[in-house]
């Protein structure tokens, strides 16, 4: 009698809990299929905004930049990261480690307002261009931290008796690494990689004080749009970041559990 | 290419002979971590096809001395010399010594097949050439039908098999066998200690092993060093270990042993009376030299020991001791009887060598314990 109250009251509190966290993201997604031009109107189910966005350019190219920075400094910070995570886990004594620990975690928690602005200070006094490198690069900073904690939550349970193994059996510490190293690790990789492109993928404060222009990414794009008032076609792009960050997270979390289940 | 045949293990000794050249020296070898020595200034020698066991407790430096060996630990002082060649400074992958780990260590994302493959590899042997030694090695250690499988997919014993295997394709001078039979239960270890004794004969190679399992290292090496606490507490062969142990440490750590201690009372040329809280017991020949009123212990194994009731007689010319029996341990084979002399508990193993279902004493019985003066051991260290 009891249980079943209080199990009635646990499903209550998960439906309400749920449907504040994303009950604003289920009507945005349904009204991307609004056929009436009236954003807050339901006018009938229609694609026809879908449609509409390959015919803007300015939104396709925003995307298009967003997808390369992404690419681009998620492959950055996954090296970056990784080198990281095996400095911290294989040399457990250095001079300085501590300190260099902190240096890499430090982007996870700083107030991306701060990166942003030291970084934008960073380029202006040394005189470089504004745009898809700067970009690029301010993601790898905020995200190879993300990286070297994932790597290195795999690293610490890794076996180094198989690198001594391979070592052992005439393996140069090139070829352990690729061979042995990389390859068993390699779920981690990616699940950091794949994070690190879906941080870069929706970051909007970082991408405004690095960036120059003609290098708009799509979450600046969508902010500068909305502020002139929401349009249907920005529901539709927003739904499609949606969908794809969705996919890149399951894959990362699918790319851990792999990890953790190779012992 | 067949090795040549190697001398019965009975004439196999070469480090009796003066001129043998040894494979393996570790000469004056300390091995420091931090504060803490785990080897300390120890000299060695491992000679060809010998089966060595450095055998000790966990924390002894056994390990340590085999990873120096391995090139994964660097000494801090000291030379470890294989075929007469200083090892400092080579990388453990230039090393023509293999390792088989205690955990196996095998590649959990390659197949049975490419883990052996996989050390022929790296010394870009042709790929015919790969296959066919993989097969070789699969066929000795009877996994032809599991090339394919992965790791995980094997049982312990299995996968003791392609760690072995792993480590034995490269026809390495040397193998290293950090307790290789740990996993195992002891059914399949007792079994795998005489396939491990056939394949070392067979092949001719020298085999290092790691262990702190007495019976592994009795039943299967040539030579035993016994260690203690990162020192040689005494090298030789099994039966020199446990019927001439140097010290109350190998004594202790070898077998079953009674061990009493006692003043030196009289000494006459080898033959040495130890006064004993048991009373006093003379030793027909003590190896190391002492002097009346040392402190010594005198030490005999418990199936040396003859037990009979209080009131039988003993023959003459042995050590008599008196007591009651505490406890009857019957294993089958044989009966351990602990037998309770002035404070003491004693050790008595008789072999239940007649079939009889009635025990011939009982607890609380007064007995009397009759060793032979030969039998007794003088222990200084």
């Amino acid at each position: 009698m009891t249980s079943q109250r209080s199990r009635a009251l646990d499903a209550t509190a998960l439906t309400l809990g749920f449907a504040f966290l994303y009950l604003p993201i289920v009507i945005l997604v349904i009204f991307s299929f609004n056929a009436s031009q009236l954003v807050t109107v339901w006018g009938g189910f229609s694609t026809r905004w879908y449609a509409a966005i390959w015919q803007n350019r300015q939104l396709m190219d925003a995307a298009w930049m967003t997808l390369k920075v992404a690419a681009a400094s998620a492959a950055f910070a996954t090296v970056v990261g990784t080198l990281a995570a095996l400095a911290l886990t294989r040399y457990a004594r250095f001079r300085g480690r501590t300190l260099f620990s902190g240096l890499v975690y430090a982007p996870i928690v700083m107030p991306e307002v701060i990166t942003g602005l030291s970084l934008l200070l960073l380029f202006v006094s040394l005189g470089i261009d504004r745009g898809f490198w700067t970009v690029t690069v301010a993601h790898a900073t905020f995200t190879c931290g993300f990286v070297a904690v994932v790597v290195q939550s795999r690293l610490v349970t890794f076996d180094r008796s198989l690198e001594e193994a391979a070592a052992d059996l005439g393996a140069t510490p090139a070829q352990v690494f690729w061979r042995i190293t990389l390859p068993i690790i390699a779920p981690a990789v990616v699940a950091g990689f794949l994070l690190a492109f879906t941080l870069s993928l929706d970051d909007l404060v970082l991408a405004s004080f690095t960036t120059g222009p003609g290098s708009t990414t799509l979450p600046m794009r969508i902010y500068s749009q909305v502020r002139l008032g929401v349009t249907p076609e920005i529901n539709a792009i927003s739904t499609l970041m949606i969908a794809a960050v969705t996919v890149l997270v399951i894959a990362a979390s699918l790319a851990t559990k792999r990890s953790a289940a190779a012992h | 290419m067949e090795p040549p045949e190697r001398p019965a293990r009975g004439a196999f000794a070469p480090w009796d002979e003066p001129a043998a050249q040894p494979l393996v020296v570790f000469d004056g070898v300390t091995k420091r971590f931090g504060a803490e020595t785990a080897v300390s200034d120890l000299t060695l020698a491992v000679y060809e096809r010998e089966f060595f066991a450095l055998l000790g407790p966990s924390g002894c430096g056994k390990s340590t001395l085999m990873r120096m060996l391995a090139g994964f630990e660097t000494p801090s002082a000291g030379r470890v010399l294989l075929a007469g060649q200083d090892l400092a400074g080579l990388p453990p992958h230039v090393r023509p010594v293999n390792m088989m780990f205690q955990s196996y260590a095998l590649f959990p994302h390659m197949s049975v097949e490419k883990n052996i493959a996989f050390g022929l590899e790296m010394d870009g042997r042709p790929r015919d050439e790969v296959g066919a030694r993989v097969a070789e090695a699969l066929r000795m250690v009877k996994l032809e039908g599991l090339a394919g499988r992965r790791p995980h997919q094997l049982s312990g014993g299995q996968r003791q098999r392609v760690a072995l295997a792993r480590a034995l394709v490269k026809r390495p001078k040397l193998l290293l066998l950090d307790e290789p039979l740990g996993a195992l239960d002891r059914k399949l270890r007792e079994e795998t200690q005489f396939e491990l004794m056939a394949l070392q004969e067979r092949l001719g190679l020298t085999f290092i092993i790691v262990t702190h399992d007495q019976d592994e290292a009795m039943t299967m090496a040539t030579r035993i060093a016994v260690m203690d606490k990162g020192r040689l507490a005494q090298v030789g062969t099994p039966p020199v270990i446990y019927e001439a142990p140097a010290t109350r440490h190998v004594a202790g750590f070898i077998g079953e042993i009674n061990l009493v201690e006692g003043t030196v009372s009289g000494c006459d040329g080898r033959r040495v009376t130890v006064a004993t809280a048991v009373g006093d017991l003379t030793v027909a020949d003590a190896v190391d030299s002492v002097a009346v009123g040392q402190m010594v212990a005198v030490a005999w194994r418990p199936e040396k020991t003859r037990i009979v009731r209080g009131g039988e007689a003993i023959s003459n010319g042995r050590a008599v001791i008196s007591g009651t029996v505490h406890d009857i341990g019957y294993l089958g084979g044989r009966t351990t009887y602990h037998v309770d002399v002035s404070g003491l508990r004693l050790k008595a193993a008789v072999a239940n060598a007649a079939r009889s279902i009635e025990r011939p004493l009982g607890t609380g019985e007064a007995v009397k314990l009759a060793v032979a003066p030969d039998a007794l051991l003088l222990l200084v260290r």
